[in-house]
């Protein structure tokens, strides 16, 4: 156990490593003098002499390497160009509407899609699993913004149900920030609940077919208790897996979905970031998702000894 | 019990070339629907200058129009025809698509080759691929478009970068079962050299999962394109691209729905009929696959 997850742990590092050389080349080896680059199209040569001289552009790449590794891991992510604030202030003020959608959503993907894919596999070719099939090709096809306008055409627009765009901050009253919140989770789960329910559903008809559940059958074991006790406990291992590999897509979806729905989330502040050349913004963003998604993935490797006591590493 | 009369029937259709027919096409439908459809949409695209309007004419008289027979999808706001701008749109989506899978599927190839073959580069490569695979699609591709500014040869750079390291895993997956092969070791030592090996022997085993593959990254790379063209990273707004269209279009969702939802549709068709091709082509090269889905 302990060896795995030295290993383990080791792997993450190299990950993340990669990811750091990647993030501080990109912006070095692109076209063009990277401190022009930051300063943006109206800078003075003023401006970008400073900027040279502020980022350590002068010195050698290993050397600068080296200094931006230490800033990173001391917490020191950089100031924004464009409004000269850290960059670490300006992404947790975004935190809040993102983690919210992201948290809803997952939550919603999760249950439904699970279920969906349990009630498919139990009854494979039946009516539900042909369900899933449409609503699955429908998922995997329609990108979330069409999705997004559409039900905000169809709930918002038309009937005046909901909200049709905007953020509540949850501490202006729980209804509406949660009134606020249906239509985006809605919007990004629907890809995400395909996606979770074909998995669930592949992975739970390999359980069925194993010995142990005819067994649960012959002992007289009511449905609920043979997919939820029986079958579901294996299942769970490959599902927990891609849910914590999904990571990466979810967060995608955030950018999307935050842009149809005028979302001031952490997704707003990357496109924001593009347009104004803001760079320190996106490497950080890079930096810290990617890290997140390492992180989540490890813990998902350690949580399976937790699902299945018969993993033992 | 019913699949075994299946069985029966359909060995005996066989025998017949109707039947046969109906078999064939019977076992390849999402082959033919998916490939059909794609096929279509490339037609119309290309034939779009015979029978589609200018996307580009502005006419301030008639913003924002229902759909007439003049403007079967109606117009925008600026007045331009939807259903031109559509169709046109298909053409920059269809070519970014299509060359940024290309260009995955390519350097995948290589680069998935090299580590399943060449061990010494197996783990930098793979760890390079895993951290490429912690970065979201939109966000990596997002930060290479910063570098330069929206462009199409970046947007299809940055479409095609985040999808390599699936092809690559996939590639290096299939030469590491490959290589073991006793028809690899014999021609090894029949005194095959190495690039006679990778291309006779190794390569063609690579190529029926790789065209699964390029057809779900084909798809996940339409649906970036058009991504990072909504969020107006993408596409320059001058060409029109389903994404732009949707992007320029949201302040008048509620008086002409159709500025979003005519390029909305044509982009999700266009993806299924993609999503469609790669299940087919993955039913066809590996049965054992579709009883299990």
């Amino acid at each position: 156990m302990a060896f795995y997850l030295l290993r383990r742990m080791v792997s993450a590092i190299a990950v993340m490593a990669m990811v750091g050389v990647f993030v501080f080349l990109l912006i070095r080896l692109a076209p063009g003098d990277p401190a022009v680059v930051l300063a943006g199209p109206s800078a003075t040569e003023q401006m970008v002499a400073n900027i040279r001289e502020q980022l350590g552009l002068n010195d050698p790449l290993p050397i600068q390497f080296v200094h931006w590794m230490r800033d990173l891991l001391g917490g020191d992510f950089g100031t924004s160009i464009f409004s000269g604030r850290l960059v670490l202030d300006l992404l947790a003020q975004r935190l809040e509407p993102t983690l919210s959608l992201s948290l809803l959503t997952l939550a919603l993907s999760v249950t439904v899609g699970v279920s969906f894919g349990i009630l498919a596999a139990w009854r494979a070719g039946g009516l539900v699993d042909r369900l899933l099939l449409v609503f699955s090709a429908f998922g995997y096809s329609v990108p979330v913004f069409v999705i997004g306008y559409f039900l905000v055409y169809l709930l918002a627009i038309g009937t005046g149900w909901l909200p049709v765009q905007g953020y509540a901050p949850i501490g202006d009253g729980l209804s509406r920030w949660f009134v606020h919140l249906i239509l985006p989770t809605v919007t990004l789960s629907v890809p995400y609940i395909a996606f979770v329910a074909r998995i669930a559903r592949a992975s739970m008809l390999e359980v069925l077919t194993e010995d142990y559940m005819r067994t649960a059958a012959a002992k007289g074991a009511s449905s609920y208790a043979m997919l939820f006790h029986h079958a579901l406990k294996n299942a769970g291992v490959p599902i927990l897996t891609v849910i914590g590999l999904s990571f990466a897509y979810l967060i995608g979806g955030v950018v999307l979905t935050e842009t149809v729905y005028n979302i001031p989330g952490v997704g707003r502040l990357v496109v924001d970031a593009i347009n104004n050349r803001d760079y320190p913004i996106i490497q950080s963003v890079l930096i810290l998702t990617s890290g997140l998604y390492v992180l989540i993935n490890l813990a998902v490797d350690l949580a399976y000894t937790l699902i299945d006591p018969r993993i033992r590493y | 019990m019913a699949h075994i009369s299946d069985t029966l029937t359909s060995a005996a259709a066989g025998r017949q070339p109707v039947f046969r027919f109906v078999r064939v096409a019977r076992q390849r439908a999402l082959v033919l629907i998916g490939g059909g459809l794609l096929l279509l949409l490339i037609l119309l695209a290309l034939a779009a200058p015979f029978y589609a309007g200018d996307p580009r004419n502005i006419d301030p008289f008639v913003r924002l129009k229902p759909p007439s027979p003049e403007h079967w999808f109606g117009t925008d706001h600026l007045g331009r025809d939807v259903f031109a701008r559509a169709i046109y749109g298909a053409r920059i989506s269809l070519t970014v698509g299509l060359i940024s899978a290309l260009l995955a599927a390519g350097t995948g190839l290589l680069i998935g080759v090299v580590a399943g073959y060449l061990r010494k580069f197996d783990n930098i490569i793979m760890r390079i691929m895993d951290a490429l695979m912690s970065i979201p699609t939109i966000l990596l591709a997002i930060a290479l478009i910063s570098l330069t500014g929206p462009g199409i040869g970046i947007l299809i750079v940055a479409v095609a970068l985040p999808q390599t390291p699936s092809v690559t895993r996939l590639v290096r997956s299939v030469v590491l079962s490959v290589r073991e092969r006793s028809y690899v070791e014999a021609a090894v030592c029949g005194g095959a050299r190495l690039p006679k090996v990778l291309w006779r022997h190794v390569l063609p085993n690579t190529i029926p999962p790789l065209m699964v593959q390029s057809a779900i990254v084909c798809a996940d790379a339409i649906m970036t394109e058009a991504g990072l063209s909504f969020l107006g990273v993408g596409v320059p707004p001058e060409i029109p691209s389903w994404g732009n269209m949707i992007a320029s279009s949201r302040l008048y969702l509620a008086t002409a729905p159709l500025t979003i939802f005519a390029p909305g549709i044509f982009l999700a068709v266009t993806v299924l009929a993609v999503n469609l091709l790669g299940d087919g082509l993955r039913d066809l090269f590996d049965p054992r696959a579709k009883r299990r889905r």
